[in-house]
């Protein structure tokens, strides 16, 4: 989806804000918010393509208008009640439906250092052709989804070159829907800064991107 | 401070549209701000859509109360990710590599398995490059979509990291957003800039500063700063460290 979130090459942001000994949390809910989309991940009623998809189908004037963790809470709110693990009703009332079944937390206190350790790897074990090979010159697919899509706008159309083979991961595109994983290889892939953005970019700067069999074409 | 402060002050009552979508958001995480005032708000904006993700507020009480979530688990993950993942984790995987050059190579080479080797990973750190800087070449990290970043070696990331100002214009003006952050580099150095949209996260391995032979492991990551490690700023000489802490 060419959404709001896709703002790489966007101008007019202004200065970036920055702070000295800044807190990991602004605000007690910021942290709540944060664990919550933690703490339900277990669940595994979404995963981490479709969380990410949660977040960019805010619509443009609220996502710019909103904070980080704004955001995430929309987004979270979003994956609750698409995944059913809570009604519209529910998050209207903050109560939950009367007679409903009390579940039993996946994720206790003494689970999480565990959770952390272990991670959620998107890689896969699996045996699949590259398409591409470092050194390649590669065109990115002038492809638009309306989906969910990890292509950045500003590489669409680009010419680049593979730097290196990162491996099998899941594909974003059809995993965020919950279509298939479709493993595929992902690489490095080197723009110059010219080709990106035309003359005004220094001649030897270089924009690198990680992108998926199924973003790249032959040149 | 500016970002705080700023959303204390917004929480109140506006008349705008703006001002209701604003406070309504804001009460989707704020639990300070009750259901009645949202309502109340609502029925001020008729013409408002009333999406109920932004009318809400935290969830927690409600998943809490529903079993889907453990209060306790809760402050355990916010309690690691305030107290004990942080760039000192990435600033301890920097310093070996100073101090070491064939642990260098395996992190440059296999990030995954030399930063095991120190005991961290997992989380948002499963699939690690490190990129080197050189007199020649300098990096910096971002995620042009959302906010991607190396929680395993540098913890959450600050605001600053997933503010739209930051993710947009870095891919298209490195040269500029760093001399924001007060680096000027020549142009004979080859600025990379690494956009990680993907699954892999990037830790950039800074160069150790001149006038530092002596100083041993620990006091070398002590030098190392969660910026440095973005791409941000250089590693500066203990002296200078303590002075540039100071300013500003």
């Amino acid at each position: 989806m060419n959404g709001v979130h896709d703002i790489g090459g966007m101008q007019n942001f202004g200065l970036i804000e920055r702070e000295e000994n800044e807190p990991v949390f602004h605000a007690r809910w910021e942290g709540r918010v944060w664990a919550l989309r933690q703490g339900l991940k277990p669940w595994g009623k979404w995963n981490a393509d479709a969380s990410r998809y949660a977040s960019s189908t805010i619509p443009p004037s609220e996502y710019l208008r909103m904070s980080y963790y704004e955001r995430q809470a929309a987004a979270l709110v979003a994956l609750l009640v698409q995944s059913g693990l809570v009604t519209r009703a529910e998050i209207e009332s903050g109560k939950p439906a009367p007679g409903s079944p009390k579940a039993i937390p996946p994720l206790t206190a003494d689970q999480v250092p565990l959770v952390i350790a272990k991670g959620h790897p998107a890689s896969r074990e699996v045996s699949v052709a590259p398409r591409f090979q470092a050194g390649q010159q590669v065109r990115v697919r002038n492809i638009h989804p309306p989906g969910h899509t990890r292509l950045p706008r500003y590489a669409r159309g680009k010419l680049g070159t593979v730097e290196r083979d990162h491996g099998v991961f899941v594909f974003p595109d059809s995993n965020a829907h919950f279509l298939s994983e479709k493993p595929q290889h992902v690489y490095a892939v080197r723009f110059a800064a010219r080709e990106l953005w035309g003359e005004q970019a220094t001649l030897r700067d270089a924009v690198y991107l990680d992108l998926w069999d199924d973003y790249l074409e032959r040149v | 401070m500016r970002v705080s402060e700023e959303r204390g002050k917004e929480i109140p009552m506006d008349t705008t549209r703006r001002g209701f979508l604003k406070t309504a958001a804001t009460a989707a995480g704020a639990a300070a701000v009750t259901r009645d005032l949202a309502h109340a708000e609502v029925h001020q904006h008729q013409a408002v859509p009333s999406d109920p993700a932004l009318r809400v507020k935290s969830p927690e009480s409600l998943l809490v109360e529903k079993g889907l979530v453990d209060r306790a688990a809760l402050d355990v993950l916010v309690d690691t990710y305030e107290q004990k993942i942080g760039p000192r984790n990435g600033a301890r995987v920097v310093a070996r590599a100073w101090v070491d050059p064939t642990y260098k190579q395996r992190l440059l080479t296999d990030a995954d398995k030399a930063i095991g080797e120190l005991g961290y990973g997992g989380e948002q750190g499963e699939h690690m490059v490190v990129v080197e800087n050189t007199p020649k070449v300098h990096n910096v990290i971002v995620c042009t979509l959302c906010s991607c970043y190396p929680w395993a070696l540098l913890g959450l990331p600050p605001v600053w990291y997933k503010s739209d100002a930051y993710r947009s214009r870095v891919v298209i003006d490195p040269r500029g957003v760093l001399r924001e952050f007060g680096l000027d580099l020549p142009e004979d150095v080859e600025v990379r800039v690494w956009d990680s949209t993907a699954d892999l996260r990037y830790l950039v391995l800074p160069e150790r500063p001149r006038g530092t032979e002596k100083l041993k492991e620990d006091a070398l990551a002590g030098l190392v700063t969660r910026d440095a490690m973005i791409g941000v700023a250089k590693v500066m000489p203990a002296q200078k460290a303590g002075q540039k802490e100071g300013k500003k």
